[in-house]
């Protein structure tokens, strides 16, 4: 159970992101944005931060590394790949998710305990949730808005689409309270809060973001 | 133009130069002919002015911070690695890790700019880390500012704001604390400190040396362009007014991704053993790193300044010399591994050139194009500057200001009064919830983050398998201070001391930010000098030394100078971080206890602020051994298992804290004046020594039993209580009873966090 952690230049919670994965029971393998080498890894996680530092467009720059050249075509053919925050953006400009992220409608970066409803539960990725079940993760972003067209929005709910949605405050104007999306095959995931920030008792507000990692393990297990 | 030569500087001696408007005084000039038996060149000039600048030569401070090194114990500080005089200080803090932490300021930026100042702020002090060798693992920002109405706060606070989320945020590490604290002094000068902490093992302590003749030196990180060049420009525009480059922002412009490479890029080169020595680029730039460097190593240095990449090709030598562009470091490499770092600075995409080599001529030189343009002692430049003994003089006012006597203002004495002195206080702006600062913070990535904002310390983890870690908390009340520097800068030690003891963990050592008016102002320079013999002394009395910190002088708007403010923190440590204490308390029946003693403590309280705009009376006196003592019982209660809870008192008083415990936690409690005080005494007095603690039942005679040993006076002040509403007409609320005081959380809450949104807008929509 080989799950791939991306850092690019400017990747921050790669760390994070390879703990959740280990307290999972999966091995976290490091991937290097340089690299055009997924090193047979079973499934791909790409961590937030701000990669090549977003001053042109959050994840613009991303989706032509080395690494993503692989990844792209390796995602259309069925490999699993959660994008959190600024993975969520390079998911969404590498068009392996629709609509975009732009930035949190009151202007200010927010961090703050988030609470969501899990929306959609049997994707690779959150598995592990009941339907409708509420979790508490942290958010933290200054482009997290979730924004697309009115059909795709409509599609996305139509089909079942929305993984996550934000509960009491949306806290950067996403459209519909869209925290989260799949694709229709449930591997490629995209959420603007984070999991990975809520996986110990000592360091995050609750465990609840475990689930997204153990549902990606139970997931190879299965299969 | 022709360049400014060493040759012909010695050709052409009576050459009139600028050095006044560099800031140099006429004798100081004089000394630098002297030095050089000639005069200097316009690139020698440069640099002089700016290393000899009070914020890099500590010309005024000096005489008086030695204090801090000759205040030790006999045989010296044993938990003391690194001291001061070196980017940071390092301390051990067991199992082979090392810490090193430091405060400093950026006022001045901030104010002229207030987004790039505190961003850079955050970017210099994480360098400053980064060069001893450790990983940055978090940063906390002491903040002052005029009055929360003021209309250049609503400026100037958003700015900074956003710099040090903007920067820190996109750099990767988390914001664990800080202060915010509005007077109006500050208006015209605000204060924004950053600190920084980071961690190693004990081989990977580097130091700031260039050893090894024949090394090579270089530059790597971010370009040289003409940002924060300041006073140099008048030299280059008197000596270069024809070609020359326009005027440039003296106020530098941050790269966080840069910093992120430089970080990473850096620690991967250190730890492939390829260094031996580093220093980073902040005030006074390459002039700087250069005549450490060689300062500290062999003696020497040769720099072929050409070869410094720039981002503006039209910079004279002048102006690169001087520049501030951040995200630069300097490395002495072995000819041998220069390879290997080049390779390594690739990978991380960042760029890095030879500029120059270690000799052992004991001169720093640097030619430009051939041509030599600075000739110099580097020690002359470095460690040799000017000191000055200031004239000092205690403040004409003091007298009148202890004689107004702040705890014969009017107290409030009915239950209707204690109620609206409870919602007012607690909505004061130095009172009221960060949440809209800190919100804009990542105080979670690295996930080590153990303690954050509103907690008494900011806590990480350091050693994920032994659970190791650290606590670190800023303090200083500048009104306490203004009554009574000596004593008012032991306060501030001893708070910052309680704050991290709180949390459980031991104290080890301090850093500090030492914020005041004009050196030149012989009534600042002995409220300098005893606020530093206090700290010294303090320092002395705990047991905990100062391993580093920051001298801002010139903090003053027209004649009004800001309030004297050393702040000071302390950086504890925690062998395992799940023992620690945090101040939200716990389940029903559990009983709330204040350790220490209240006295009639308004001078310089924040009640006397708020409720009469007072500042006056006699300052609380210090209690060291209180303070330890205290520190002790916390940490032991902490260790083993008896407090769920536990939160410092001091601004604000007990009202505060325990408003702050039932809004952290949610839950109401029922609380008494303890027999034989004043209500308002107990409420709102700032006796120091003190802290509210929370007891399991269970855990009641064991503790009480420890204080009791220990002589440390235990007031049994209330208990947890979650079903009060309904008793108290409150169906169905949480509330917090004081004697015959009811106010429900809801609306304690209410008040304690509109204040920000209200002044300063809504940070998050609905």
């Amino acid at each position: 159970m080989r799950i791939g952690v991306v850092t690019f230049p400017g990747s921050l919670d790669d760390r994070d992101a390879a703990r959740a994965v280990r307290l999972a029971g999966g091995d976290a393998v490091s991937l290097w944005h340089g690299d055009d080498d997924l090193k047979s890894v079973d499934a791909v996680v790409i961590p937030g931060g701000f990669s090549y530092g977003d001053y042109l467009r959050c994840g613009a720059i991303a989706k032509f590394a080395p690494v993503m050249t692989r990844l792209i075509p390796a995602a259309q053919a069925g490999l699993p790949v959660l994008g959190i925050c600024n993975g969520f953006q390079i998911l969404c400009e590498s068009h392996l998710l629709p609509g975009a992220l732009t930035r949190n409608d009151h202007l200010h970066f927010v961090c703050r305990d988030q609470r969501l409803r899990m929306e959609r539960t049997d994707t690779f990725w959150t598995n592990s949730y009941a339907a409708d079940e509420e979790i508490v993760i942290p958010l933290k972003n200054g482009e997290g808005g979730y924004v697309a067209d009115e059909g795709t929005l409509d599609r996305l709910e139509g089909d079942g689409l929305v993984i996550a949605r934000y509960l009491e405050v949306n806290p950067n104007g996403s459209r519909r309270d869209i925290a989260g999306i799949s694709n229709p095959t449930g591997t490629i995931v995209g959420l603007m809060p984070h999991p990975e920030h809520a996986v110990e008792d000592l360091t995050g507000p609750t465990t609840d973001g475990l689930g997204f990692f153990t549902s990606a393990v139970r997931s190879l297990v299965k299969s | 133009m022709s360049l400014d030569t060493v040759a012909r500087a010695e050709s052409t001696p009576d050459v009139e130069q600028p050095y006044a408007d560099l800031g140099l005084k006429p004798d100081e000039y004089e000394r630098i002919r002297e030095i050089l038996g000639r005069r200097p060149t316009s690139s020698e000039l440069a640099m002089y002015s700016v290393m000899w600048s009070e914020h890099c030569s500590y010309k005024s401070s000096k005489v008086h911070l030695r204090q801090f090194g000759d205040k030790q114990p006999e045989g010296g500080w044993p938990q003391l690695m690194v001291g001061i005089g070196e980017n940071a200080g390092v301390v051990d803090v067991g199992d082979g890790w090392a810490v090193t932490f430091k405060v400093e300021s950026h006022n001045h930026p901030s104010y002229v700019e207030p987004y790039q100042g505190a961003a850079t702020g955050v970017g210099g002090i994480v360098r400053d880390i980064l060069s001893m060798g450790a990983r940055p693992l978090a940063v906390m920002d002491p903040l002052r500012f005029g009055p929360a109405d003021a209309p250049d706060t609503k400026r100037v606070l958003p700015g900074v704001v956003a710099g040090i989320g903007g920067y820190g945020n996109c750099l990767g590490l988390p914001n664990i604390g800080g202060e915010i604290v509005f007077d109006e002094t500050y208006a015209g000068n605000p204060l924004v400190n950053a600190l920084c902490v980071g961690a190693m093992k004990h081989e990977d302590v580097h130091l700031a040396s260039a050893k090894g003749v024949g090394n090579l030196v270089i530059l790597y990180g971010a370009r040289t362009g003409g940002d924060g060049i300041g006073g140099v420009s008048v030299l280059a525009s008197e000596t270069f007014d024809e070609d020359g480059p326009a005027k440039r922002p003296s106020v530098q412009v941050g790269d966080p991704f840069m910093e992120k490479l430089l970080i990473e890029c850096t620690l991967e080169v250190l730890h492939a053993g390829l260094v031996e020595g580093i220093q980073d680029l902040g005030g006074a730039g390459i002039s700087c790193a250069t005549s450490e460097l060689a300062s500290n190593g062999e003696g020497g240095m040769h720099v072929e300044l050409d070869r410094v990449l720039l981002r503006d090709p039209s910079l004279s030598p002048e102006e690169i010399l001087m520049s501030e562009s951040q995200e630069r470091m300097c490395a002495v490499v072995t000819p041998a591994n220069v390879d290997a770092f080049m390779d390594i600075c690739r990978k991380w995409e960042v760029e890095a050139v030879v500029i120059g080599e270690v000799t052992d001529t004991g001169r720093l030189t640097i030619d430009w194009h051939g041509e030599r343009v600075v000739d110099v002692p580097p020690r002359t430049v470095a460690h040799e500057g000017p000191v000055y003994h200031r004239p000092m003089e205690r403040p004409h006012d003091l007298d009148a200001l202890a004689a107004n006597d702040a705890n014969a203002l009017a107290r409030p004495r009915s239950p209707e009064e204690i109620r609206t002195t409870l919602l007012t206080m607690t909505g004061s702006p130095n009172l009221a919830a960060k949440g809209w600062v800190t919100s804009q913070y990542d105080r979670y990535v690295l996930g080590n983050t153990v303690l954050a904002q509103p907690e008494d310390s900011g806590m990480i983890r350091i050693d994920e398998e032994s659970g190791l870690g650290v606590a670190i908390s800023t303090d200083c009340n500048g009104r306490v201070v203004r009554l009574d520097p000596y004593n008012g800068a032991k306060l501030a030690l001893a708070e910052s001391y309680r704050n991290v003891a709180v949390t459980g963990a031991k104290p080890l050592a301090v850093t500090n930010c030492l914020n005041f008016g004009s050196p030149e102002d012989p009534e600042v320079m002995w409220t300098f000098a005893e606020a530093v013999r206090g700290l010294a002394d303090g320092c002395l009395e705990l047991g905990i030394p100062v391993t580093g910190g920051n001298v801002s002088f010139y903090n003053s708007t027209g004649d009004t100078a800001i309030l004297p403010t050393p702040v000071v923190g302390v950086l504890g440590v925690i062998d395992d971080v799940e023992r620690r204490t945090p101040m939200a308390w716990g389940p029903d029946g559990e009983i709330i206890y204040l350790l220490g003693d209240t006295g009639e403590d308004f001078a310089g309280s924040e009640w006397a602020h708020v409720m009469h705009g007072h500042l006056g009376g006699i300052a609380p006196q210090a209690d060291l051994a209180r303070e330890k003592l205290l520190g002790e019982v916390l940490i032991a209660g902490s260790r083993d298992g008896m407090l769920t809870a536990a939160h410092d008192v001091a601004d604000g008083g007990v009202a505060q804290t325990l408003a702050e415990m039932a809004l952290r936690s949610g839950i109401g409690a029922r609380t008494w004046t303890p027999d034989g005080l004043d209500t308002a005494v107990f409420l709102w007095s700032e006796s120091p020594g003190r802290a509210i603690v929370v007891v399991p039942r269970s855990e009641e005679l064991r503790f009480t039993s420890m204080c009791a040993a220990r002589r440390l006076p235990a007031y049994r002040i209330g208990a947890v209580d979650s079903g009060l509403g309904a008793d108290t007409g409150h169906e169905g609320q949480q509330v917090l009873q004081i004697d015959d005081v009811v106010v429900s959380l809801d609306e304690l809450r209410s008040a304690h966090e509109q204040t920000f949104p209200n002044y300063f807008g809504p940070a998050l929509t609905k």
